[in-house]
């Protein structure tokens, strides 16, 4: 009786630390329309300059809750800046380039945060205060647990009240329903916006510094946190703070009980039931209806393909063809790997802009491919075409199975859905020693003696990932990729002319998720290697920052953007220690200058011309 | 044969009665135009028939068979037509593109991922567009078209099914009213010519009285009215519930305010 309760109790004190991140997180979403992906970065600034603070700070109570607050306002102000200087120019770009950006902000706050405090974890000494238990049940319980057990509800109760008994508060809740009007009622609304935003900010560096304690300050809080929030506001409903509650409750029991039930396989439970309520209730826990659903902009028109476009895309490729001649080993690695990148983007590409399901979580498919080809190659003894033909098969029926969960939904929460379905095959990767090799992946899977060297990896992989590209393409200017495009741009319209907008929407999410397969067994070959790595968050990120850099109306998008990125990658990995921090501001400069991506933006030069 | 049949057609929207047993039936060939003011009940009739909606009670029987609360593609397969009053296109495509992909649809020739679709059903495209008066539209986005354009655009996707039932949802919304007769005159002339059975609904009294055959009167979700067009002319109940002070021509209703 008492362990459960102690669990419960743990529990509780987990849903807080959770719902202080998720909380400002939603709070900026109901107003800004912003996904900030930065709101796991903040957190983590709040706990390195929460380390800062406290320990040059007088160990007792006081002081502390006073170095807690500091730090909440410093991050509060470090918000307001973020807002002012690059959110506050994209609240009328598409979301997916806000979101982009607001990636660009997570790198570069990786690589300030190694420059600042290092890359080891810090802690802050633990004075006995912070270390007192009281004995609940016969079990020993952290007192300081106690106290964040109440936080959740205080600020739960705070931010109530701020918003339903306060001026500020009610003019925000006029300015989520109609912008235009609290502008009319002579409102500066971007004060408004930034407040907000501020706001969000401060309730994430409070988490970060409340989490010291009994954690520390290290690099990997953004992404662990960043998921974890998505995932407790996704549930709660997107912009609903008490739905937010609600889910950090759900979240923290499960994963207190879910560490002594099932200790190998919490962060699969939380997603499972992540995805369960999704599909029980599309709009999570509280969400309101009506989810923005256009997250990759307007849909401008699609030209076939001109003979010239056609003759520049076939030069490409005997260039790429004949690129062995000149190269030489290292810059054939990179070709190769530019190669895989394009069939990888050219995936993403296919259901995402003619699709408009915009997919967080295409690494998923990407890593199942590359562990079918891996296992199949090393357990079974499957000689390499075999296991090259396998990892497309394994990427598209498990997009198949999932699909069918992802094609009910639209908008952010398909691209929350898809993030949790990665993070789960990231989990088994992970978690799955026996099978998968866990942290050390799978080593030793090399092309059989016909196939090596450099030179045959490279054609090899370009031979089927320019191929598999090439098919994508030309379904998508087949029928099928004009009704995959119909259920897009009018569902309403589609379904009336006799289209199944569901069943198109999931062929086409199985298609990508084999060609996204089959680019990951590819890399397996190329590699000789398998990592979770492969299913990680940082590489859905990867294609989807090529696609978006590349344009995502535009057919020739993710080419040229996989093809940039990988160059510029490529450069600064080579360049300097700190390559996050340049990618990142590239990037956020790139979204900046153009909000329709390279290739957008040079055929709409063209078209003027 | 009845292409359509309505029986005692009821719907709500939390406590609004939006639709209260409704009946009506349309024939092969005739035009039936269902008018009323604004909110009573038309769209959600349409979405009715046209399955967007599931009727809360009451039957809907097309040809006889009973169709309430199918899914729009079933009832677009058996045969029904339809155009939104908020337009609903394919705006990343050209006007021939959308007629091509309804027209690829009613063959059955979606799911063919390797043909391709450039010249699939052109021809015909071509023609449709060019009967509803946008041939020199054909290659522009139709994202860029105007409205009224776009109603003549969704008109020529609802033909390219070839349907024994047309729904037209203010087909001529965003037209000037020389159009609009002229628009309709050539849906009047299909339905005769192919047997076309057509309900649709419409602001303007020119329009109503000059193509149809029968009118139904709708008001606050409950049928007032239904008749040859002299016979709701006269109609007292009507002039005074919707007519106003008995101008028939020309004119939008007396409660209208709302172009679309
Ligand atoms: N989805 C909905 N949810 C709630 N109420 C609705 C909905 N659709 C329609 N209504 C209500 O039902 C009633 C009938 O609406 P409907 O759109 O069918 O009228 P209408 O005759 O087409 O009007 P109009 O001439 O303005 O197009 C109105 O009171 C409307 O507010
Ligand atoms: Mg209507």
């Amino acid at each position: 009786m008492g362990f459960l309760l102690v669990h419960a109790l743990t529990g509780l004190a987990g849903a807080s630390s959770l719902f202080l991140v998720a909380s400002g997180l939603t709070v900026i979403f109901g107003v800004t329309r912003i996904v900030n992906f930065a709101h796991g970065s903040l957190t983590m600034l709040g706990a390195y300059v929460g380390w800062t603070v406290l320990t040059r700070l007088p160990r007792d109570p006081a002081w502390f809750a006073l170095g807690v607050a500091g730090t909440a306002a410093a991050l509060a102000a470090l918000g307001a800046l973020l807002e002012m200087g690059l959110l506050r120019r994209l609240y009328r770009s598409p979301e997916l380039f806000q979101l982009l950006a607001t990636f660009g902000v997570v790198l570069i706050v990786q690589d300030a945060a190694l420059a600042t405090w290092g890359p080891d974890d810090l802690t802050i000494s633990r004075p006995p205060w912070l270390r007192a238990y009281v004995r609940i049940a016969d079990e020993r319980f952290p007192v300081y647990d106690l106290v964040l057990i109440a936080i959740g509800p205080a600020v739960l109760a705070c931010l109530w009240l701020l918003f339903n008994r306060t001026r500020w508060g009610r003019l925000v809740r006029a300015a989520t329903w109609d912008r235009e009007m609290v502008g009319a009622l002579g409102v500066d609304q971007r004060v408004l916006f930034t407040s907000v935003f501020a706001l969000g900010a401060g309730l994430a560096g409070l988490a970060g510094a409340l989490g010291l304690p009994a954690g520390s300050a290290n690099l990997g809080i953004d992404l662990s946190v960043i998921t974890e929030a998505f995932v407790v506001v996704v549930i709660g409903g997107l912009g609903s703070i008490t739905g937010a509650y609600l889910a950090s409750l759900l979240i923290g029991l499960l994963q207190a009980f879910g560490v002594v039930l099932i200790p190998k396989a919490t962060l699969v439970l939380v997603f499972v039931v992540m995805a369960a309520v999704l599909v029980l209730r599309p709009n999570g826990l509280l969400g309101r209806g009506g989810a923005p659903t256009a997250l990759a902009g307007t849909a401008t028109p699609v030209r076939p393909p001109t003979r010239g476009m056609l003759l520049g895309w076939g030069l490409l490729l005997l260039a790429a063809l004949a690129a062995p001649l000149v190269a030489g080993p290292y810059a054939l690695s990179i070709l190769t790997e530019a190669a895989v990148a394009v069939l990888f983007a050219a995936s993403l590409h296919f259901v995402m802009g003619p699709g408009g399901m915009a997919s967080f979580g295409h690494a998923a498919w990407f890593g199942i491919g590359a562990y079918a080809a891996g296992l199949s190659a090393q357990g079974l003894g499957v000689p390499m075409p075999g296991a090259l033909l396998l990892a497309p098969l394994a990427a598209g029926v498990a997009a198949v199975l999932f699909g069918a969960f992802v094609v009910r939904l639209s908008g952010v929460y398909l691209a929350m859905l898809t993030l949790a379905f990665a993070q789960i095959v990231w989990a088994a990767a992970f978690q799955w020693v026996s099978v998968t090799g866990g942290d050390n992946g799978i080593l030793g899977i090399w092309p059989p003696a016909w196939a090596s060297g450099p030179a045959v990896v490279y054609l090899l992989a370009l031979t089927l990932c320019a191929g598999g590209a090439a098919v994508l393409q030309r379904v998508l200017y087949s029928p099928f990729g004009y009704a995959l495009r119909a259920s897009r741009d009018s569902p309403l319209r589609a379904e009336a002319i006799g289209l199944d907008t569901r069943r198109i929407r999931l062929a086409a999410f199985a298609v990508a998720g084999a060609a996204a397969g089959l680019a990951g067994g590819v890399f397996t070959f190329v590699k000789g290697s398998v990592f979770p790595g492969f299913v990680s968050i940082p590489h859905s990120m990867d294609a989807l920052v090529m696609v978006l850099l590349g344009g995502v109306q535009t057919m020739a998008g993710p080419v040229v953007g996989a093809l940039a990125y990988t160059g510029l990658y490529d450069g600064l990995l080579r360049a300097t220690a700190y390559w996050r921090l340049v990618l990142g501001a590239a990037i956020v400069l790139l979204v900046l200058a153009f909000p329709e991506g390279i290739a957008g933006a040079v055929q709409r030069r063209l078209r003027r011309a | 044969m009845t292409v359509l049949a309505v029986e005692g057609l009821r719907k709500s929207f939390g406590g609004v009665l939006a639709v209260d047993g409704v009946s009506f039936a349309v024939e092969p060939g005739e035009m039936l135009a269902l008018i009323g003011p604004n909110g009573a009940g038309k769209t959600t009739c349409f979405n009715m028939v046209g399955g967007q909606l599931r009727p809360d009670a009451g039957s809907v029987r097309l040809a006889g068979r009973d169709i309430g609360g199918v899914s729009p593609r079933r009832i677009c397969r058996l045969g029904v037509g339809r155009t939104f009053q908020v337009t609903a296109t394919f705006a990343s495509m050209t006007a021939r593109e959308n007629v091509q992909v309804a027209a690829v649809a009613h063959r059955r020739g979606t799911w063919r991922p390797w043909r391709s679709a450039a010249d699939l059903e052109r021809p015909a495209a071509e023609a449709l567009l060019d009967q509803v008066g946008l041939a020199a539209q054909a290659e522009r986005a139709a994202g860029v078209l105007a409205y009224g354009d776009l109603k003549r655009l969704e008109l020529a996707m609802a033909l390219a099914a070839e349907p024994r039932l047309l729904l037209m949802d203010e087909p001529t919304a965003g037209m000037a009213a020389g159009e609009r007769v002229a628009l309709m005159r050539l849906v009047r002339g299909i339905a005769t010519g192919r047997g076309l059975a057509v309900l649709f609904t419409e602001h303007d009294m020119d329009v109503v009285f000059g193509v149809s055959d029968r009118i139904a009167v709708l008001a606050r979700g409950a049928l007032i009215a239904s008749g040859a067009p002299e016979a709701i002319r006269a109609d007292p109940q009507v002039r005074a519930i919707y007519l106003g002070d008995g101008r028939t021509g020309g004119e939008r209703p007396a409660s209208g305010g709302r172009d679309c």
